[in-house]
């Protein structure tokens, strides 16, 4: 394994355990929903970069950027028609970051797909991981509080709005940091799935977020594997392209499916 | 200076008027319950007593005043990995208090070991409610504002909840000023009334303030006879 595999790899296992962690978040905060399409906002960021030649992370991060301050205002809003403009805007999205995106990227930018790193990025990359843990374990207390009841957080001394904001940027930040090997329609399923495995199996705090973190590593850890062993599989007459983020999803989705056999703890 | 100086109150919401100069000052060691129909702004007078909405006017607290606060109704999901004690640790780590408060604290409202360690939407209606007193006693307010803390319990429920109230004032040196519709805790228990629709319609002791022309104006004709009784009771018990 070369030296740009591993830092692949190595990046794409932490960045699992930053999307099970903020994706315990998003789960309590109710935002499963906003969460799993915020990440449809990266494409046509992605497309015009992939378009024009440069680094299609920075397009993605731009227009994740001015997406995740829209969402914040619609929330700061409160009205009733966050859900439409969530609708409206996330499908439309996709359809605009479609037509930008060159077609023989478009599978790539959807589903996403190995990619070899270089030391810079794999640096920058484990930064971003750094800054979303250390984020969110200084944050907790006050996102506890006000999933549980804005209401009670901002009469706690929390400045509820902010705390959003900032959340939420450092979900796009997470959503970044899957987009590379999970694409745009699939990386809001590892920040979503896992969570929902750890709810589904704990009720505490604590051990949910470690069960989320758990149960993202090990979707990540298999996906990669099947990958990287099994790329084609083929039963009788029926070949199965087993690329890497369906791949990942796929597990995530069945320890989604098996947590409902076991008791909570 | 008194323990809250309110000085023609005035909020909006949305373009829409729903307390109208309002003033009125309550002392130390205090109960001051607030009365009105659906709609009188009382919930909305809690918020901005608590600064958690603009308005316009003067509210003035004495210094060193620490509020703690029990809303209407938490719409929580039941299905929350949080159990109480996460909850209660939370809030002692943001306003800086030592977790061994939360034991003390829970006793006192009649939690046990094992609901501190149930998650929150496993609690029943009176026990989430004595939990959501014992939060807001974390931090050692000296002033408790509670939004109709019976609103979801049956008779009996509400009947200890108000007890509890009356005993942890008195533990804790609490002033309290709550939403109620219960006549029967303000006849006994309130020090102070205030009844409320979108301007103050009275304010004094229970017993001068809530004649039967404010308590018609406030609830229509029918409360007016309740209100005798009520009043014999009271005078029963004393």
């Amino acid at each position: 394994m070369t030296a740009a595999t591993s830092f692949s790899i190595i990046l794409a296992l932490l960045t699992a355990v930053a999307t099970g962690l903020v994706g315990s978040f998003a789960l309590m905060k109710r935002m499963s929903l906003a969460g799993d399409v915020i990440s449809h906002i990266a494409l046509p960021g992605l497309g015009l970069a992939l378009l024009l030649h440069f680094n299609p992370l920075l397009g993605a991060a731009a227009t994740l950027f001015l997406g995740t301050l829209l969402i914040w205002r619609l929330q700061s809003g409160g009205t009733l028609t966050t859900d439409v403009a969530i609708g409206v805007i996330f499908t439309a999205a996709l359809a605009v970051g479609t037509l930008l995106t060159p077609s023989e990227d478009l599978i790539e930018a959807l589903f996403g797909g190995f990619q070899s790193l270089t030391l810079m990025s794999f640096s920058l990359g484990v930064l971003a991981v750094i800054a979303v843990t250390t984020f969110l374990y200084v944050s907790r207390h006050k996102l506890v509080l006000s999933m549980f009841s804005p209401e009670l957080a901002a009469a706690t001394g929390v400045n509820v709005s902010r705390l959003n904001l900032y959340y939420l940027l450092i979900f796009s930040l997470t959503v970044l940091l899957g987009l590379r090997f999970l694409g745009a329609l699939l990386v809001g399923a590892l920040i979503i799935i896992p969570a929902a495995t750890g709810r589904q199996l704990t009720h505490t705090l604590t051990r949910f977020l470690i069960a989320s973190s758990v149960a993202s590593l090990v979707s990540v850890g298999i996906g990669f594997a099947i990958n990287r062993f099994y790329s084609q599989l083929t039963i009788g007459s029926v070949t199965l392209n087993l690329s890497l983020g369906p791949a990942i999803i796929s597990v995530a989705t069945l320890l989604f499916l098996l947590s409902f056999l076991k008791r909570k703890t | 200076m008194p323990l809250l100086m309110v000085r023609d109150l005035t909020v909006q919401l949305e373009g829409q008027s729903i307390i109208q100069g309002l003033t009125f000052e309550l002392e130390t060691g205090e109960i001051l319950s607030i009365l009105g129909p659906n709609g009188a702004g009382k919930t909305v007078l809690l918020k901005a007593l608590l600064n958690l909405i603009p308005y316009s006017g003067e509210i003035a607290w004495q210094q060193g005043v620490r509020l703690g606060y029990v809303p209407q109704k938490i719409d929580a999901d039941r299905h929350l990995p949080l159990t109480y004690r996460d909850l209660c640790v939370s809030k002692c780590r943001i306003v800086k208090m030592p977790v061994t408060e939360i034991d003390p604290i829970a006793r006192s409202v009649g939690l046990t070991d094992e609901m501190l360690k149930t998650p929150v939407g496993h609690l029943s209606g009176g026990q989430f409610q004595r939990g959501l007193i014992g939060f807001a006693l974390i931090g050692k307010p000296n002033v408790l504002l509670l939004d109709e803390p019976t609103s979801s319990l049956d008779e009996p429920g509400e009947e200890h909840i108000y007890e509890l109230i009356h005993r942890l004032q008195d533990q804790y040196q609490l002033a309290v000023i709550t939403v109620s519709h219960d006549l029967s805790f303000v006849y006994r228990h309130a020090t102070r009334v205030l009844c409320l629709n979108r301007r103050a319609l009275c304010m004094g002791g229970p017993q001068e303030a809530l004649t039967a022309e404010v308590l018609e104006q406030l609830y229509g004709p029918s409360y007016s006879y309740y209100r005798h009784d009520h009043v014999g009771t009271a005078g029963d018990s004393k």
